[in-house]
């Protein structure tokens, strides 16, 4: 889920009309004293960090002088949550609380609708309270067509013991809520704990709003870097990862680091899979071997072949993985030897050190193992490839195995150069250019590539090889970028053919010049 | 004798006789996708993209609107769609307005607001929805909506007709599961994916209801997954005796780190459903045949058939 910060999720809530603390954010120590005298003594200081139970590992604090302010925001900004440095720190007013509730909306997956959950016992623990004391918890079904109804909102609220003034207070509440959570389209839009100051006057003590990464689309002015259910900050790898996603809408692809700070030889697995629920079997396959897993990508929905030589080339720039494992559910619809091509040029740019095992089951997948088993021979790691007959379970043992076997080199083997063309030919692909060094197709028998070419787009000119349609056609998609004038070509041509596929940012974060 | 014929070779939601239309049957997936229809038995009768009226894809004609289509060949039971993500919610919404009372909604991405839109316009109208993010489903032999299988071809061949149904809210997992108990010698009634969302139309529990009201079908495999409650409503099913035929289940994600939990409120509904351990307890409890290595999926079933046969 889009996860937005307590601030960001406050600032909804006050743009919906619902009452909120006087806060300021902070990104540097030199920065409280200002904010102080915009939220006067005392004064909470919260770490910024998608986290509960900040209170129990010093996330938040109180000051009642600047100097202790400074000092809060200090250690703050100082702490790592969840592997990940706290960099953003609310200074708040603090609230002088009479009684605190749960105010919640969330869509109800079996009712097909929007719910409002409220309970007039609020603060931690709201989860246990619910379970003991079912009574202090009530809920209202919302109908998406007319929103969440004052009424609607009063009659649950009454059902847990809260009359009169109070009672309209908080429907007015809830209604406000269910509105900021149906504009901006929440997954979840909490308000724990929801309070009663001494003046009467009802406020938003802390907020928790997630937005459906689908949606994120129609609100820009969040500014969600990351439309994706992430439980930490997005890392440098994710956000290269996403920038391919958001350039591509061929297929899926789904890149998070899940572990960093791990050392080789530690059983991390760079993790390669396609469609959710045959990637979650095969992580349980690895995990069940005492294997980690460094990170989880998902390629499926049919992507071309760029797609997936991306996504392998983000997963092998975690330096530190022992093993390469890829498998989905076994029987892709999606013809197979797509996937084989893109991780081929992977593997082979990355002179790949670590033992591969991929399972490429489904559609022509004979073609596909061929492609990825025999154009890997070279390497100096090696490389296996199963088909729907081999169960994921199987596929483990084999990485197993072959991680007890194998010696990685002493030395990590560089990476190969791009190749230069002596006389290049060179059109322009949805993310890339193919390049022809017509110098080398000059000497090649095969001309394989012509043939190979899966959409068709090449012809021989002079027994040289040029696009048959207009470069804008090939730029606008024609060319799929299924590779196979680089792969086929290399394997059983003169090596003229490769395809240049940019992954923004891939080579300055390897420090690779 | 024809009505008895007809109910004889009736399937759960889908067979060669209902009449299908394909939303975005002019685009790559749209067009990719009605050709594996056509070809493995689906009646598809037309195609809708808005200003491509008047053509023909695959033999078929294409309308401009659902009601055009509607009005020119006769009411349609079913409707495929493969539009863009964004506009899901008006061409379901569409579809319902002209009657449909089935749509397959293939898209992954639709806004979980869109798809609550649509649902409370299908309660309405008394109409029903698989998806969104799903691979469809297959009748092995009959017909196919959305895309299992990939070609008429690796379809005909993966998937055997039979008695076992299979449910699955992985599209992957439902033809590889499909594929090893057709390998198996174990037949299949329907194989269906529910679709990988959070909200989607007929989840497991509607799916399964289906299967214990068709004749053809003896037992159904189930692949649940962590999160939501779709599992554990199956296992209120059985344990009410609603649902009174075999289910195999195997739950994926057993290994997933836990607090992926991203509210309380999500909490307090599932009020401890959701997890891996819970749902196999419940569906133990309940009696389901729960498998816990998914390469055991076809010997179990197969057990399990072979003694509903010895009762017989
Ligand atoms: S196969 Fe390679 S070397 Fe031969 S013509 Fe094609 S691109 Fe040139
Ligand atoms: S030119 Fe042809 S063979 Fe080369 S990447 Fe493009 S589509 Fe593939």
């Amino acid at each position: 889920m889009a996860r937005l910060h307590e601030y960001q999720g406050k600032k909804l809530l006050a743009e919906a009309g619902i009452k909120i603390p006087q806060y300021r954010v902070v990104r540097n120590v030199g920065e409280t004293d200002e904010a102080i005298e915009t939220v006067g003594l005392p004064a909470v200081i919260k770490a910024q960090a998608w986290t509960t139970g900040r209170a129990s590992i010093g996330a938040i604090a109180f000051a009642g002088s600047p100097a202790e302010a400074r000092a809060a925001v200090q250690k703050m900004l100082g702490l790592e949550i969840k592997g990940f440095p706290v960099t953003e720190v609310l200074v708040e007013e603090k609230l002088k609380i009479t009684r605190e509730f749960y105010l919640g909306i969330i869509i109800d997956d079996t009712n097909k609708c929007p719910r409002m959950i409220f309970s007039s016992v609020g603060g931690t623990g709201i989860e246990e309270i619910a379970r003991a004391h079912p009574d202090k918890v009530a809920h209202a079904l919302v109908d998406i067509r007319w929103g969440l109804r004052d009424f609607e909102a009063r009659n649950a609220i009454r059902k847990t013991g809260v009359t009169g003034k109070l009672q309209v207070q908080l429907a007015g509440t809830a209604v406000k809520l269910y509105e900021a959570a149906r504009k901006y389209e929440a997954r979840s839009a909490e308000i724990n704990p929801l309070v009663v100051v001494e003046s009467g006057e009802i406020v938003a003590a802390d907020c928790r709003f997630t937005v459906d990464d689908y949606a994120v689309f129609r609100h820009a002015d969040l500014g969600i870097e990351i439309a994706r259910e992430f439980g930490h900050p997005p890392t440098a790898l994710d956000k290269i990862a996403y920038d391919v996603e958001k350039n591509d809408w061929r297929g899926t692809f789904y890149f998070i680091e899940l572990a960093r700070g791990y050392n080789k030889g530690e059983k991390y697995l760079g993790f390669h899979g396609a469609g959710g629920g045959g990637s979650m079997m095969s992580m349980d396959a690895l995990t069940k071997r005492g294997y980690q897993i460094a990170n989880f990508c998902d390629t499926s929905g049919n992507p071309p072949a760029s797609k997936v030589y991306r996504a392998a080339k983000i997963i092998l720039a975690q330096p530190n993985i022992d093993g390469y494992f890829g498998s989905g559910s076994g029987v892709a619809s999606q013809e197979q030897f797509h996937s084989a091509r893109g991780l081929v040029k992977a593997f082979r740019e990355e002179n790949i050190s670590v033992p591969v095992v991929i399972r490429l089951g489904g559609n022509l997948e004979d073609l596909a193992i061929k492609i990825l088993t025999e154009y890997t021979t070279d390497l100096p790691a090696p490389v296996e490839g199963y088909k729907k007959d081999d169960p994921a379970d199987y596929c483990a043992e084999r990485m197993q195995k072959l991680l007890a076997e194998y010696r990685p080199p002493a030395e990590k083997p560089k990476p190969r150069p791009k190749p230069m063309a002596a006389k290049p030919y060179s059109f322009k692909t949805i993310t890339g250019k193919v390049t022809f060094d017509h110098d080398r197709c000059a000497k090649c028998e095969s001309k394989i590539c012509v043939e190979k070419c899966v959409p068709k787009i090449l012809k021989l000119e002079n027994g040289l090889p040029v696009l048959a349609i207009t470069v804008e056609d090939a730029a606008k998609g024609k060319c799929t970028e299924c590779l196979a004038c680089e792969i086929e070509c290399e394997q059983h041509g003169a090596a003229g053919g490769y395809v240049d596929l940019p992954i923004a940012g891939l080579d300055k974060y390897l420090g690779r010049t | 004798m024809d009505i008895l014929r007809t109910r004889k070779l009736m399937s759960i939601l889908i067979d060669q006789t209902k009449k299908v239309i394909v939303q975005g049957i002019t685009g790559r997936e749209g067009m990719a996708r009605a050709k594996l229809m056509i070809e493995y038995g689906t009646t598809v009768v037309a195609g809708c993209t808005p200003g491509k009226g008047g053509e023909t894809v695959l033999g078929v004609p294409v309308f401009d609107t659902l009601e055009e289509a509607v009005e020119t060949i006769g009411q349609v039971d079913i409707s495929t769609i493969f539009v863009p993500a964004p506009l899901v919610k008006d061409a379901a919404i569409e579809a319902l307005s002209a009657g449909i009372k089935l749509l397959v909604i293939v898209p992954d991405r639709v806004p979980i607001y869109d798809v609550l839109e649509i649902a409370a316009v299908a309660k309405e109208m008394g109409a029903e929805f698989v998806g969104p993010n799903t691979l469809g489903l297959l009748s092995p032999g009959k017909a196919v909506l959305g895309m299992i299988g990939g070609s008429a071809a690796s379809a005909r061949n993966w998937f055997l007709p039979g008695n076992c149904g299979v449910t699955s809210r992985s599209g992957g997992i439902t033809s590889s599961i499909a594929y090893y108990l057709s390998r198996a010698g174990v037949g299949l009634s329907s194989i269906v994916h529910v679709g990988g969302d959070a909200v989607v139309g007929l989840p497991h529990p509607e799916i399964i209801k289906k299967y214990e009201a068709d004749p053809e079908t003896k037992a159904v495999v189930m692949f649940g997954e962590i999160g939501g409650s779709q599992e554990e409503t199956v296992a209120d099913l059985i344990e009410s005796g609603a649902v009174t035929k075999p289910i195999i289940a195997y739950i994926g994600g057993r290994g997933a780190k836990s607090g992926t939990r991203f509210s309380h409120a999500g909490a307090i509904i599932e009020g401890g459903r959701g997890t891996y351990e819970g749902k196999v307890e419940r569906l133990k409890t309940a009696g389901a045949h729960v498998v816990e290595n998914f390469g055991d999926i076809p010997a179990v079933t197969k057990k399990v058939l072979a003694s509903l046969s010895g009762k017989m």
